[in-house]
């Protein structure tokens, strides 16, 4: 499978390099060179880098065709634009953002991609761990599947969501 | 009307006056304590320093009951997000982005945004219209005060449905080549110029203006 990662952070570094010892291609994107240091010297994919939130960038580092996009950059913002650049651009049909705010977490997710929020995930570990009732927001959701045209088709023009 | 405008640099903060001056109720959001105090310092209190990005903070802004979201920060992203949550969240009739990266527009408008605004392209728009797109390109200086230029056909050249015969370059100037469909060809004395043709020329400095306007168009007048 083709993955493409969006910020080589903690988080992106592990999972990139997790993917690629377990025999996936990956494609791992930071704004900053440096990021690539926390990779390790068997990582086997690809270390672009590039602005994950430019369309024209994604496409030259080879977003097209993943089966998986996972936008993990400190923004939560940054990680929504490049996940619905992800969804609605390049029509990957796995993809996740990290969300740390958790309404934006539950509105992202209704509008149909997957959200990860660390704030709700880390609460309820904590919470767990204290043998305590945790909360009731999922820290994970899956994109609520949606039927519209990915962008630039003929149907997709000037199309609401509502 | 109530408007909501979210970012409190340049644009946020005149956007802010001038809707409060015409008699608008305005809320402007900044998310910089600093700025958002000094702004409220000349606007009065119609300031909340809170990220309107985050959902829990539009909605102490009076998300809900707002009849426009004019999201005008910096970040693209932000924008497109405050927009969004405007929508989708808070049912926000008209949402209004600024777009700096023109290529952002098609995802913008595509994602719901009822209105964007790009100053990039605005001022690009402006450049262009000063500037006459299509001139003769010198491409390279040759040897006896010869030089090579391109002239890129319009539907308005002189030359489009005629042939060389019947363009009667003046002496002295040779038309060389024409890439037509990123093919280069030669020209023949049954060619007929179309639009869009890129005709390769040779002639001495003084053939220019009859070059110019045989293949582009008269001269402006300076």
């Amino acid at each position: 499978m083709k993955a493409v990662i969006v910020g080589c952070g903690r988080v992106g570094g592990v999972l990139a390099a997790a993917l690629d010892a377990t025999g996936h291609d990956v494609i791992i994107i930071d704004l900053l060179t440096r990021s690539f240091d926390r990779l390790p010297a068997t990582f086997g994919g690809e270390a672009v880098r590039a602005d994950g939130t430019d369309e024209e960038a994604l496409r030259r580092a080879g977003a097209d065709g993943a089966d998986f996009f996972l936008a993990l950059t400190e923004g939560d913002n940054r990680n929504i634009m490049a996940a619905q650049l992800a969804r609605e651009a390049f029509g990957i049909g796995t993809v996740y953002a990290k969300v740390n705010d958790p309404m934006r977490a539950q509105a992202y997710a209704e509008l149909g991609i997957g959200t990860v929020c660390r704030t709700t995930m880390m609460a309820d570990a904590l919470l767990g761990a204290m043998k305590l009732p945790m909360g009731s927001e999922p820290s994970v959701r899956a994109g609520a599947e949606h039927d519209h045209p990915p962008i630039g088709t003929a149907a997709s023009s000037g199309h609401g969501e509502g | 009307m109530f408007v909501l405008v979210v970012g409190g640099g340049k644009v946020g903060y005149y956007l802010t006056r001038e809707l409060s001056e015409s008699g608008h109720e305005v809320v402007l959001m900044e998310k910089d304590r600093g700025r958002a105090d000094q702004i409220a310092d000349e606007i009065g209190s119609i300031v909340v320093a809170k990220d309107g990005c985050e959902g829990s903070a539009l909605a102490d802004a009076g998300a809900n009951r707002a009849d426009v979201v004019a999201a005008v920060t910096g970040d693209d992203e932000d924008n497109l997000v405050i927009c969004q949550m405007a929508k989708h969240h808070f049912a926000v009739p008209k949402t209004i982005a600024r777009v700096n990266n023109p290529k952002n527009e098609p995802l913008f408008k595509h994602l719901g945004v009822d209105e964007l605004i790009s100053p990039t392209r605005m001022i690009l728009g402006s450049i262009e219209q000063d500037i006459p797109v299509h001139e003769l390109l010198h491409l390279a200086p040759l040897s006896h005060e010869f030089e090579l230029v391109e002239a890129q056909l319009t539907v308005e050249s002189p030359a489009v449905g005629r042939t060389l015969l019947q363009l009667q370059l003046p002496s002295g100037c040779s038309v060389v080549a024409l890439v037509r469909d990123e093919i280069a060809q030669a020209v023949g004395p049954e060619t007929i110029f179309r639009a869009g043709d890129k005709v390769i020329a040779a002639g001495r400095a003084e053939c220019e203006p009859a070059l110019h306007g045989m293949l582009i168009g008269a001269l402006p007048v300076a």
